[in-house]
């Protein structure tokens, strides 16, 4: 096994071309995984020291977020937290302070759990991640890397390099709630993430709504927003809300949680996390 | 399997080893430098008995690799104390036997250390919630709780 830090993305997409290469960047996930025998890499690739990869850089009103960028950092970041409060909270959900310290928004994506708390309101939010890779640099929505448990829509060589959350219109607001059956340290069981933009009478002129743990991936709900658009929050709109939420989710029963019970979980954090964001963008639920 | 020289600084000082690839910060710390107050519970990141601080930050050097450390800052338990002089932080939780066996002790020393370096004067449920990562198995945490608020008031009023 060898361990390597590559200085620039071409280097890295190289490294990654070979057999059984890794991406390291908080580690959380990967060395987790190599103490289990679940990957035995041959090479790991430390993106950390690349260019940009440890920097939340202002983008077009937006936030450009490196790969590298733990979550305690986003947390520190008064401007980000201001703009995506549901984005920050969902990634500072994800372990302790001590995985705070090192786990990235970008590696919770990659990792490619179905229950990942740092990715509803990613989707919710419309970021678009930009791919480094052997033909250099493309840019796709977040809502489309993950397609099932463990798995990315990444190429051979591919990793992402930093993910761009959009500028905020005025009032706007988003925020993301899971379940658990502890209060912290744990795995969703059902999360739910809300994004809203209102008119200036308040109406919710845009709503987009994701859902986690409650399907192969994290799934937007456009049934679920549109429920949304048009209202105060008023009670038809939250009960629609909660309908399209719980005929999206196709969870699976475990020991965690039944289906009947995750779907229903799903429609309740909905309604409460679209409480929160419409009170974030400055209306009155 | 190559290995890799690492050049870093523990506590302030100058530390090199030379370790294996797939090596964590947690072994090199242990077995090359001989630091043994982290101490390896889970090995997964969620027992946080290896509780360092990397660059200022808090993590499990049991989920950092060795060679990560190449011109990193690390703070270990071994470092809170100046010579033989106690730390606010332990000997509160001497006196407040905030320890029974003391496997998780370094570990919640350094984490305690990190909270009252960034929140001075943190609430009950911000000790309780920064510290949900290290797991004490006999004292029970209603001690521990204890001991990082007076040693907080202490060093708030020094």
């Amino acid at each position: 096994m060898r361990y390597a830090i590559p200085k620039t993305a071409a280097e890295a997409a190289s490294l990654l071309m070979e057999e059984a290469a890794r991406v390291l960047a908080g580690g959380t996930d990967l060395l987790v995984q190599m103490k289990s025998g679940v990957r035995s890499p041959e090479v790991i690739v430390d993106i950390k020291h690349l260019p940009g990869l440890r920097d939340i850089s202002r983008e077009g009103g937006g936030f450009r977020i490196g790969a590298a960028v733990s979550g305690a950092e986003m947390q520190e970041d008064a401007e980000l937290v201001a703009a995506w409060p549901g984005v920050v909270e969902g990634v500072n959900l994800i372990g302790s302070t001590q995985i705070q310290g090192r786990a990235t928004m970008a590696g919770n994506l990659c990792n490619g759990s179905p229950a990942a708390d740092g990715v509803p309101a990613q989707i919710a939010a419309q970021a678009v991640a930009r791919i480094a890779g052997p033909e250099g640099e493309r840019d796709c929505p977040v809502a489309e890397i993950p397609t099932g448990p463990g798995k990315t829509s990444l190429g051979r060589g591919e990793f992402i390099a930093s993910i761009l959350l959009p500028a905020r219109p005025d009032r706007s607001g988003d925020a993301y709630l899971r379940f658990i059956p502890r209060t912290e340290m744990d795995i969703a069981v059902a999360g739910a993430a809300v994004n809203l933009v209102l008119a200036e009478d308040g109406t919710v002129k845009e709503a987009r709504v994701a859902l986690g743990a409650v399907a192969p991936t994290a799934i937007l709900v456009e049934e679920a927003g549109a429920a949304l658009v048009g209202s105060k929050l008023e009670e038809p709109a939250l009960a629609a809300l909660v309908r399209a939420c719980e005929a999206a989710c196709k969870p699976i029963d475990d020991k965690r949680g039944t289906a009947e019970f995750r779907t229903h979980v799903a429609g309740v954090l909905a309604k409460r996390a679209a409480r929160i964001a419409y009170d974030r963008a400055g209306g009155r639920a | 399997m190559k290995k890799i020289h690492v050049s870093t600084r523990v506590n302030g000082d100058e530390a090199d080893f030379v370790c294996a690839p797939d090596e964590t910060l947690l072994d090199a710390l242990r077995d090359r430098l001989g630091l043994t107050g982290a101490k390896e519970g889970c090995g997964t990141g969620d027992c946080g008995a290896c509780s360092v601080t990397l660059n200022g930050r808090l993590v499990c050097s049991c989920l950092v690799l060795a060679a990560e450390a190449e011109g990193a800052e690390i703070g270990t338990v071994e470092g809170i104390a100046d010579g033989d002089k106690l730390h606010v932080l332990q000997q509160s939780f001497l006196d407040h036997a905030a320890l029974q066996c003391g496997i998780c002790t370094p570990g919640i020393l350094v984490a305690s250390k990190a909270l009252l370096e960034k929140h001075p004067e943190p609430t009950d449920e911000e000790v309780r919630y920064w510290l949900a990562g290290n797991l004490c198995r006999c004292t029970g945490y209603d001690k521990i709780i204890r001991a990082v608020q007076d040693a907080a008031q202490k060093l708030r009023s020094a």
